[in-house]
């Protein structure tokens, strides 16, 4: 379709005082920090790579298989492995520099103090625009989720990441919960300057062949078009309940399902396990999403943003 | 870094070759011209509910032609849809991915071996040809395919450039001075070639390996050659090797470890592991390494990109 560049629809949304392009991101985990994908796409034209969890030193993940496919979807127990942040401030961010995009810091730590450390140390990184912290990781025995799941525990924990974070930090949420609008709340009531969600749905896959479990893991964490529905319905009640912006994922494979997610009340999306079917994926969404402005002459994305009520 | 190519390939045709085993040949743009041994594609299905990329390695290439040949064993549910594809049916692929066999092992030249022992061929140019095991477990034996073809026309190509270049002795000076260069085999004596493949029963791609060597068999009930597993054929026949290529199940991989550091024999083996980008992002299909890597800062390196082929002595299994 040919416009004219002035009468370009409006895809820029704002995060915490952070001004993205667009709201196309990248999930953390899917996408490591944007090299491997960079032979395939321009990371220029994304809002912005969210980077795979670093934590303040290396981290092993677990045993394989770490990954099994599923219906729409896939489980996965990677177990957070990371080069710890040293390595990933002189090599991903330095790699990151590069690009006009946004860089998302995803966090990750086996208690509070070691959160904070991390988030510490990348405290004089320029190139980190903004800190995702996961407290969601249904694959690692201590952290991860265990501090995610207990609003009390999640108030807490967001409020000694924000007292260290120079970057505003977005709490990203777990869906292994009863009620998510009240583990929003706490986060917000922590101080949280946004919010990621969700992460993956504890899951587990048999192996009828071997008799046994599919991941060394036993259980993963379920991704994929399988649990978009159940992302949008909770992007749309965390929405109700808080006044901090969402980044909406869960998923998301196409304009479609980030425009729900948008639609629900998420400013920016993140493409995670489509990236692995499609490693152009991401630009898809963001030429799908413009293509949707101009059919129905949206003048701006924040129009969409949240108009489901 | 090589260059990865995202490509729809066409079948030209499919067909059974053993139980359950299936020989896939598509046309391609880029990546058949590109695909070196050892490296895989990454093969998407149709079904869009069938999310991840399959990773299935390359049997055979022509970079004329753009012909890619990829023998699979029906697995799943993935492969299976795979083994239903018909002429003219299209699918998408990523590749050629991860690192192949290193070619340059099979010519380095090694002074020090004895090479009484050897037959006339070589003797007469006064060149020591490596002694080169291609050994395949199963569906591992089709990446051996391609590679004792390629070994076998480098070596051709070495030959050629060496005749016209004069005589024997210009041959042999530039063959003590090129040891093990990336690319550099163009002096280098021609390897000898034996295959080793190990079967349950039925034997597939057999014929496929021998214009390039001796074919050594073993199977499990042993219906043909050796009965047991590729390493009783080995001691049974009472075969050495300067260095050994493999790839198979990873009990065979892990034997074939143990019998390279305990004879001293260089060893490189090809690795499986469940993947999901298969780009080297998501860190999936990591092994275990037995030093720190550079890339993970642990000790674990990523099968898709720092392998699938690994020197034995590199990885734990």
């Amino acid at each position: 379709m040919k416009m004219e560049d002035d009468a370009m629809p409006d895809m820029s949304v704002e995060i915490a005082g952070v001004r993205l392009k667009n709201p196309v991101m990248t999930a953390s985990g899917t996408f490591g920090s944007g090299q491997e994908f960079s032979e395939f796409i321009d990371l220029n034209r994304l809002g912005a790579v969210v980077t795979k969890g670093v934590a303040s030193v290396p981290w092993p993940g677990n045993p394989t298989p770490r990954i099994c496919e599923t219906p729409s979807g896939m489980l996965n127990a990677i177990g957070l492995q990371n080069p710890g942040v040293e390595t990933f401030r002189e090599r991903d961010l330095k790699f990151l520099e590069q690009f006009d995009t946004r860089v998302v810091v995803n966090v990750c730590g086996h208690s509070v103090a070691e959160y904070v450390d991390c988030v510490e140390k990348l405290a004089d990184a320029k190139r980190a625009d903004l800190l995702e912290i996961n407290i969601s990781c249904p694959n690692v025995k201590e952290g991860g989720i265990a501090f995610g799941t207990d609003p009390r525990g999640v108030e807490e924990i967001t409020a000694a990441i924000k007292k260290a974070a120079k970057q505003p930090v977005i709490m990203k949420l777990s869906p292994n919960v009863t009620d998510i609008a009240e583990i929003a709340r706490a986060a917000e009531a922590g101080g949280a300057d946004g919010l990621s969600m969700i992460n993956t749905i504890t899951g587990m896959k048999i192996d009828i062949r071997r008799r046994t479990y599919a991941l060394a893991n036993r259980t993963g964490g379920l991704s994929g078009p399988a649990i978009h529905p159940i992302a949008v319905r909770m992007v749309y009640q965390c929405a109700q309940a808080v006044n901090i912006p969402i980044i909406g994922m869960g998923g998301i494979t196409d304009a479609e399902s980030a425009l729900e997610m948008i639609m629900a009340g998420a400013t920016a999306v993140s493409v995670g396990t489509a990236n692995f079917h499609d490693q152009t994926t991401t630009l898809r969404v963001v030429e799908g999403i413009r293509d949707y402005m101009e059919q129905y002459h949206v003048e701006s994305i924040r129009d969409l943003i949240g108009c489901v009520r | 870094m090589a260059e990865k190519f995202r490509e729809q390939g066409v079948v030209l045709s499919n067909g059974q070759i053993g139980t359950g085993i299936f020989d896939l040949k598509l046309k391609t743009d880029k990546i058949a011209a590109a695909a070196k041994p050892g490296q895989f594609v990454s093969i998407y299905s149709n079904d869009k509910s069938r999310l991840l990329p399959r990773p299935i390695s390359i049997c055979g290439a022509d970079s004329e032609t753009g012909e890619l040949r990829l023998t699979f064993r029906v697995a799943g549910k993935g492969t299976e849809e795979f083994s239903r594809l018909a002429a003219g049916e299209k699918v998408d692929l990523v590749g050629p991915l991860g690192n192949g066999f290193p070619l340059e092992r099979a010519f380095a030249t090694d002074d020090s071996r004895n090479c009484a022992d050897r037959d006339g061929a070589a003797e007469s140019v006064g060149v020591k040809g490596r002694r080169v095991f291609l050994i395949g477990g199963g569906i591992g034996i089709p990446p051996m395919v391609q590679l004792a073809k390629t070994l076998t026309e480098r070596a051709q190509a070495a030959g050629d450039t060496a005749a016209s270049a004069g005589s024997p002795e210009t041959f042999q000076a530039s063959a003590g001075s090129q040891a093990a260069g990336a690319n550099a085999v163009g002096f280098q004596a021609a390897p000898f070639i034996t295959s080793v493949l190990g079967f349950r029963d039925e034997l597939f791609l057999v014929d496929d390996l021998k214009p390039y060597g001796d074919v050594v068999i073993a199977t499990e009930d042993g219906s043909c050659g050796t009965k047991g597993n590729v390493l009783d054929a080995i001691r049974e026949k009472n075969l050495k090797a300067d260095v050994i290529y493999a790839c198979g199940p990873t009990p065979m991989l892990r034997a074939l470890k143990k019998y390279a550091e305990e004879t001293g024999t260089e060893c490189w083996l090809s690795l499986e592991e469940k993947m999901a980008c298969g780009i080297g992002a998501c860190l999936s299909c990591v092994c275990r390494s037995t030093e720190v890597d550079g890339h993970s800062k642990v000790k674990n390196k990523r099968v898709c990109t720092e392998g699938p082929v690994f020197r034995s002595t590199d990885i734990e299994l």
